[in-house]
């Protein structure tokens, strides 16, 4: 396997509020491949729209920090180097887009100006030279007459069109690296399906690597290769998507599983995980799942290991599920 | 009780309380300084004209030898006066149009609102000397002016507030059920109406003392030897050169008082109603 | 362009215009004393004041009245001065030039002054410059103008006599009027030094009248400003790798333009109001004193051709932000 276009490494990122510090991630590892489209999964307030904005050091000033952890791309260690140069890595090197494309564009500015603005700023081209760029970006991602809607402004897209927008103006400079924090769960769902298609197919032309960031699992099931799933501010599970929905061992995403609604299933209610998340400014000693678990034992007071369970499957548990590789699977 | 509650926030705030304090030491100013001014406020002595602040005179004398200190402790009265009456002059009427306006809508709103629209056209300062000119110079001539031109901004703020409870169900749900025009206005929009009110009021007295004392500046509002603010720094204007004294002091108390509603004005908007923050 | 939206406020503007004629119309006939006398004065023959009351219609009803009275003005003609008998048009058109210099520095000063203080202070929000300069602002608003330029004159022009104390330049100095902007006119004439000379007289008065507006702008600047570092879009640029400077300036500020112009243009009138004092303070020969004076001398055929002009400049003025709105925001240009 060739390195790691990205490692992050032991990420603790903190807010501090008026009711303490918010340990939002707390000693997060990850690792994405070149080419590789990587899942991170997890309900709201889990952590891993901070670890997307960690990653740029896109955080609220003052309020959040990281507090530890390395982050390693390009041989660098992003988590420390100097504003300058985590400059020139944003919309250049490595991109982001967000759910909310309405929220996210600037009303007062053509989208040809801030695809532009991009292009000119990375890349220096001039004037002419970018809006020929930009018009061909917006092309790419499947925009109708990309040249004449260079001088549109936001709030003359639809909902989908935005998100096309967004993700051209983040493919402009060629990114090696994308994350997408929710890209599609703001829209319709037949739109949903086209821009999670683009992705992909951008990934594959352009060669980049992809970090998805959703609570949809379904999302995840479509176009990942590998997924982690977070529970309050760690990784409890990571594995090969195939492994992960077949085989999950950690009693969070096995719950997760469980309170799918599922087509043609048994009829009879909804399976919710017991219980609610812990405030992330007062977590319990050892796992923080333990108050939910139906597994739970005196050993989860103590901050469980990262346990492999087969080769590029591993899981944060004291007691994680026993499922036989290759004998018929229980429970689903 | 939501009441109490906001009571405590506004004791928090530190505008606002500070701003109450000035506010209240104004008002003691008002009513107990009289009884511990130095000097007979009206009372002339020709032979200590214009003198410097000092020992004798904490502020000093005016052209007519009467002590500015004095003066200006009775003045506070009127000042004080010149806030309650106006606003009440531009609140009753004010409130009653933008109610009718914004809960009738239609003509009678498009007809209220262009009446307001006119009378908005005048700078503020120039509609109330000119209403002054009609009425004649005089200081409750001067109230009522101030009062009369700030009735459309009233009008505005409650027509605003009406307008955004209209929309709100509960509001409709009662028109359904069958409550009379007069019931909801008078139960159900009005005290919802009252924190833009009491913010714009409080924050009004403060405007209608600066504009009530520019008439007194122009010469329109107390007659002389009344010991009006205004009126007081219009003569100082006269001895600008040689007694700065007989201008500083006046001009500094009508700071006060209105950074007092000012700040209690903000304080109190933040705690009711911090949407109104461009108001 | 959005002609419709520009062919309503012109609608709109007229309208305005024409209810405040009929308000002046009225006022003056509420003022006391029978207003050919008032118009013409206490020295005038019953002759003149005949062939006044029938040249004003003042036999006639109200509405002729009134008919007449908007006919004049569509005309251009505002009446006679009381105390000079010339027209006041030309009084007001030779005055208005020297109201309209202040405002214009007053605007400039206001808005640089107070956008600068604004942004600095949500960018920096929470430090000694913050809290420093959004309490200078509430004292700026909340202290008498007219107490506010007694005390700058004695204490720059009396104390320290380093500004002159009234007047738009000194004497003998004025140049040949051609446009009566003092600075415009000095230019033409080639008089650098008068140029220079009027400079620094509209320093102080300009100042005076520019503290409220100015405090104004620097205290919804910094909300606005607040408001919209909080928002997606700034987020936005951040991750595409924007300088600080950039983000602020070109993404944030520019949107936080929105509210700002909205309440300058609803506060103009305290720019003009506050002319009216501060010319009055200064000594400025501008329109605001003449207003004043015209009132303290019972010259009412002046007072209400300067109301008038006071009323139109405001809604004009009014206009042209209603205009600039629509080109800082494309929401309403596309969609009107």
């Amino acid at each position: 396997m060739s390195d790691p276009v990205l490692q992050i490494i032991g990420l603790k990122t903190q807010f501090q509020t008026r009711r303490g510090v918010v340990k939002a991630v707390d000693g997060l590892d990850l690792e994405l491949h070149p080419g590789e489209t990587f899942g991170l999964v997890g309900e709201s307030g889990c952590g891993k729209s901070v670890t997307a904005l960690s990653i740029l050091r896109l955080l609220p000033k003052p309020a959040g920090r990281i507090a530890a952890g390395r982050i390693l791309f390009d041989g660098k260690d992003l988590a420390t180097v100097g504003e300058a140069e985590i400059r020139r890595i944003r919309g250049n090197r490595i991109s982001m887009i967000f759910q909310e494309p309405m929220t996210s564009l600037n009303p007062v500015y053509t989208i040809g100006f801030q695809i532009e603005e991009v292009l000119r700023k990375h890349r220096g081209m001039r004037r002419a030279e970018a809006r020929a760029e930009a018009a061909r970006t917006l092309g790419l991602v499947g925009m109708p007459e990309p040249a004449a809607r260079l001088d549109d402004y936001p709030h003359q897209f639809s909902g989908g069109m935005r998100q096309r927008a967004m993700i051209a103006m983040a493919l402009a400079c060629r990114p090696v690296l994308m994350i997408a924090d929710e890209p599609s769960t703001a829209l319709d769902v037949t739109i949903q399906a086209q821009i999670l298609d683009l992705i992909a197919r951008l990934k594959q032309e352009f060669g980049m690597s992809v970090l998805l960031i959703t609570h949809d699992l379904g999302v995840v099931a479509e176009i990942c290769r590998n997924v982690a799933v977070m529970y309050a501010g760690k990784v409890v599970e990571s594995a090969g998507v195939d492994e992960l929905f077949s085989r999950p061992v950690h009693p969070y995403t096995v719950g997760l599983f469980n309170s799918l609604p599922r087509v043609g299933g048994r009829t009879g209610g909804l399976k919710p995980i017991p219980g609610v998340v812990p405030s992330l400014a007062n977590l319990p000693p050892g796992c923080a799942f333990q108050d939910r678990c139906s597994r739970r034992h005196e050993a989860c007071g103590e901050e469980p290991p990262w346990r492999e369970i087969v080769p590029g499957h591993h899981a944060r548990c004291w007691k994680p599920l026993e499922v036989s590789h290759g004998a018929a699977d229980s429970g689903r | 009780m939501r009441r109490w509650e906001t009571f405590q926030d506004l004791l928090r705030s530190r505008s606002a309380t500070f701003g109450m304090g000035l506010i209240v030491v104004v008002l003691l100013v008002a009513v107990i300084g009289p009884t511990f001014a130095p000097y007979d406020p009206l009372k002339p002595t020709p032979l200590d004209r214009l003198q410097g602040p000092s020992e004798a005179h904490l502020f000093g004398t005016d052209s007519l030898g009467r002590d500015i200190f004095s003066r200006v402790i009775y003045g506070a009265r009127i000042s004080i006066l010149i806030g309650l009456i106006s606003v009440s002059i531009s609140l009753l009427p004010g409130t009653l149009l933008g109610l009718v306006a914004g809960y009738f809508g239609g003509r009678a709103d498009s007809l209220i609102m262009r009446l307001m629209d006119m009378l908005l056209a005048f700078p503020a300062i120039l509609l109330a000397i000119f209403i002054t000119a009609i009425l004649g110079p005089s200081l409750p001539n001067t109230m009522v002016a101030v009062g009369i031109v700030y009735i459309p901004h009233y009008a505005r703020i409650v027509r605003a507030s009406v307008l955004s409870l209209k929309e709100q169900l509960f509001v409709q749900a009662i028109a359904h059920l069958g409550g009379g025009h007069a019931r909801i206005l008078g139960r159900h929009i009005l005290p919802n109406a009252l924190p833009p009110i009491i913010v714009y009021a409080t924050l009004g007295m403060g405007t209608a003392v600066l504009q009530a004392a520019a008439l007194g500046f122009l010469g329109l509002g107390a007659q002389p030897p009344q010991p009006e603010w205004g009126a007081m720094l219009s003569e100082g204007r006269q001895y600008i050169q040689i007694a700065p004294h007989v201008a500083a002091f006046p001009g500094a108390a009508i700071l006060v008082l209105v950074l007092g509603f000012n700040l209690f004005g903000d304080g109190l908007r933040d705690v009711l109603d911090p949407s109104l923050r461009s108001v | 362009m959005p002609i419709a939206y520009i062919s309503k406020r012109l609608f709109h503007l007229t309208l305005i215009m024409l209810g405040v004629s009929v308000l002046v119309f009225l006022m003056l006939r509420m003022i006391p004393g029978d207003p050919a006398r008032l118009l013409l004065g206490e020295f005038a023959t019953q002759e003149d004041l005949a062939r006044l009351r029938t040249q004003m219609g003042l036999d006639r009803p109200y509405p002729a009245q009134y008919g007449i009275y908007l006919a004049n003005i569509l005309q251009g003609d505002l009446g006679n001065s009381l105390r000079n008998g010339a027209p006041v048009a030309t009084e007001i058109g030779v005055r208005l030039p020297a109201t309209l210099e202040l405002a214009v520095a007053a605007m400039l000063i206001a808005s640089l002054v107070g956008i600068a203080a604004g942004v600095i202070s949500s960018v920096r929000q929470y430090s000694v410059f913050d809290y420093g300069s959004m309490f200078v602002a509430l004292i700026g608003v909340s202290m008498p103008i007219f107490w506010l330029g007694l005390m700058l004159m004695y204490l720059l022009a009396v104390m320290f006599p380093i500004m002159p104390m009234m007047g738009r330049i000194g004497m003998g100095s004025e140049p040949e009027v051609v446009t009566g902007l003092m600075l415009v006119d000095t230019l033409l004439a080639g008089e650098f030094g008068d140029f220079l000379d009027a400079l620094h007289h509209l320093v102080l008065p300009a100042f005076t009248l520019a503290t409220i507006p100015m405090a104004i702008v620097a205290r919804i600047t910094r909300s606005a400003m607040l408001e919209v570092l909080n928002k997606d879009y700034v987020r936005t640029a951040r991750a595409k790798g924007m300088g600080e400077a950039v983000v602020i300036l070109r993404h944030a500020l520019r949107n936080a333009f929105l509210p700002v112009v909205t309440v300058l243009g609803l506060n103009l009138g305290l720019l003009l109001g506050g002319a009216v004092l501060t010319e009055t303070i200064f000594s400025w020969p501008g329109l605001g004193r003449y207003v004043v004076d015209s009132l303290m001398a019972r010259d009412y055929a002046a007072v209400q051709g300067c109301i008038l002009v006071f009323a139109g400049l405001m809604a004009c003025i009014n206009l042209i932000v209603d205009l600039v709105y629509v080109v800082l925001d494309p929401r309403i240009r596309v969609h009107a």
